[in-house]
């Protein structure tokens, strides 16, 4: 599902962010990606949803090539991907609901419909009676159930999970790992960025450590593919792929 | 539908600005409008002015008849004359009793006999009109000679400089109002960074993000041509009995609803046009 192959990132200024970086993740995995601050984390999340481009190296998600693929199908791919930032990229002059509801308006799904997906999503991360409120209205692990929730409205394959624990107190983070767990369970590819030991010991899951932009080790196996594709996901993807090539043939 | 309600909310959300990009395009179309109704009324003026008798002779008191018709024999066998009117002296009381009959005290105190008897000849080449003029003024029976030719001239060269720094005006307005418009939805954009780095990062098109400011530039522009065409077809409608009772006989008034609906239309398109290239530029320049 996805694959680096002997990435390197190198800033303008001439640091490396990562050097020479290979693993693969299989489809419906949960990954635990580890290293202190500084560490490469983020900036391999950025070069999956192509938000940076490696300097070398080649980065695969789902069959595409990251590096290769043309402006206009970025978009695609990020639909593909859900994403919880680190700083969770909410827009605060919106409610939780019109937060959560905008990767579907960016779909172009019709708002009744957007709003049926959008409450089932936020009754499963337990924020429903928060719909009307305002970002700064909510706690930490609120917010961060919202970030989560914004993250799969589209159901998307992969979801990267950039320190969702980070401030949050050691109660509510197992309550945001559980969450993720269960998700995982539900066929979704997760990899979680953390420096929280605790958690990582918490889920016996597959650990890529991370230090200075290298790998230092890969703990754990690799299970077998064990889940089956969202069949409604697919038919947003295939839509939206029909779509393209249409405009493309305009 | 959902890229309209964006739009609206951006600019329901930041109203000064909105009322700033509105107020620079209504006076450009308020110019614009003001400018095309002077063309238009100028235009008229010449026509009015060339389809008047070119050159006018009037008489001394003590002419006879028959001099005039030799006189009047003498102008056609020059073969320059395209036609010519004689106007007699009780024909030019009709004609002061005409203009005058508003004015009792002014009707009382003129009578045919110190009215002149006059001669009103066109010619069939504006350039004949200096020859019949001296002609006309060499002769012992005419006392004055009134020549068209100047009031035109000045009158054509008048409008020609008018629609030059009209034209000249209208561009400079329509530069300035591209680059405030380019300003306000550049500062508007920039206002809105995170949101847009957020929409693309969940997987908005670089179009879907585009759109609402294209047609932020567009609206802005649509309200300005209107609001401008609305303010000077008020004035023109206002000031059009002053207007036609100070300009006595020229023709210019009023002014055709299909000419003045047809402009509304025009700034319409020419809005629509000055604001997709603002917000195209304002996009460009701020969303990379």
């Amino acid at each position: 599902m996805i694959r680096l192959t002997k990435v390197s990132k190198q800033f303008r200024t001439g640091v490396f962010a990562l050097t020479d970086i290979s693993f693969e993740v299989e489809k419906g995995e949960f990954v635990f990606l580890v290293g202190p601050t500084g560490s490469g984390k983020t900036t391999i999340f950025r070069l999956i949803t192509r938000e940076a481009l490696p300097t070398v190296g080649e980065v695969i998600v789902d069959n595409w090539d990251v590096t290769k693929l043309p402006n206009n199908k970025i978009s695609h791919l990020r639909k593909k991907i859900g994403v919880v930032f680190q700083d969770l990229k909410l827009l605060m002059d919106r409610t939780i609901f019109e937060n959560i509801v905008l990767p579907l308006e960016v779909s172009g799904i019709d708002s009744s419909t957007a709003a049926k997906i959008v409450e089932g999503i936020m009754e499963k991360v337990g924020i429903l009676d928060h719909k009307d409120k305002f970002p700064i209205q909510l706690s930490g692990g609120e917010l961060q159930r919202a970030a989560i929730a914004r993250a799969l409205t589209l159901e998307p394959d992969i979801l990267l999970a950039d320190e969702p624990t980070g401030n949050l107190d050691q109660a509510t983070a197992k309550e945001i790992v559980k969450l993720l767990a269960d998700i995982n369970e539900k066929g979704t590819t997760i990899i979680m960025a953390t420096h929280n030991e605790d958690i990582v010991k918490a889920l016996s899951k597959r650990v890529i450590a991370l230090n200075k932009g290298r790998l230092i080790g890969i703990s754990g196996k690799k299970p077998k593919v064990h889940t089956e594709h969202s069949e409604k996901k697919s038919a947003i993807i295939d839509k939206e792929k029909e779509k393209e090539e249409q405009n493309e043939d305009f | 539908m959902k890229t309209f309600k964006i739009t609206w909310r951006n600019i329901r959300r930041s109203p000064y600005q909105a009322f700033a990009a509105v107020f620079v395009m209504t006076l450009t179309f308020l110019f614009i409008s003001f400018f095309t109704f002077l063309l238009y009324g100028s235009s008229k003026a010449i026509s009015y002015f060339e389809s008047r008798p070119q050159v006018t002779a009037f008489f001394k008191q003590e002419v006879k008849q028959a001099d005039i018709d030799n006189l009047k024999n003498e102008l056609n066998a020059t073969n320059k004359v395209a036609s010519t009117k004689f106007v007699s002296k009780q024909d030019a009381l009709k004609i002061y009793k005409e203009q005058n009959k508003d004015d009792p005290l002014l009707l009382e105190l003129v009578t045919a006999d110190i009215l002149p008897a006059s001669l009103e000849i066109s010619t069939i080449k504006i350039e004949n009109l200096s020859d019949i003029n001296s002609m006309l003024k060499d002769s012992p029976l005419v006392s004055e000679v009134v020549f068209q030719k100047d009031v035109v001239s000045v009158l054509t060269s008048w409008t020609n400089a008018l629609r030059s720094i009209g034209l000249g005006l209208i561009i400079v307005l329509s530069l300035v109002s591209i680059f405030i418009m380019v300003t306000i939805i550049g500062v508007k954009i920039s206002h809105k960074k995170g949101d847009i780095e957020i929409m693309g990062l969940i997987g908005a098109g670089r179009w879907y993000i585009r759109w609402p400011f294209m047609f932020e530039g567009i609206f802005y522009g649509g309200i300005g041509a209107i609001l401008g065409w609305l303010i000077s077809a008020g004035v023109l409608w206002y000031s059009t009995p002053f207007l036609s009772s100070f300009l006595k006989g020229m023709p210019i008034f009023p002014i055709p609803l299909i000419f003045i609906f047809g402009l509304l239309g025009i700034e319409i398109i020419i809005a629509v046009i000055l604001g997709t290239l603002s917000s195209f530029l304002a996009v460009l320049r701020y969303l990379k």
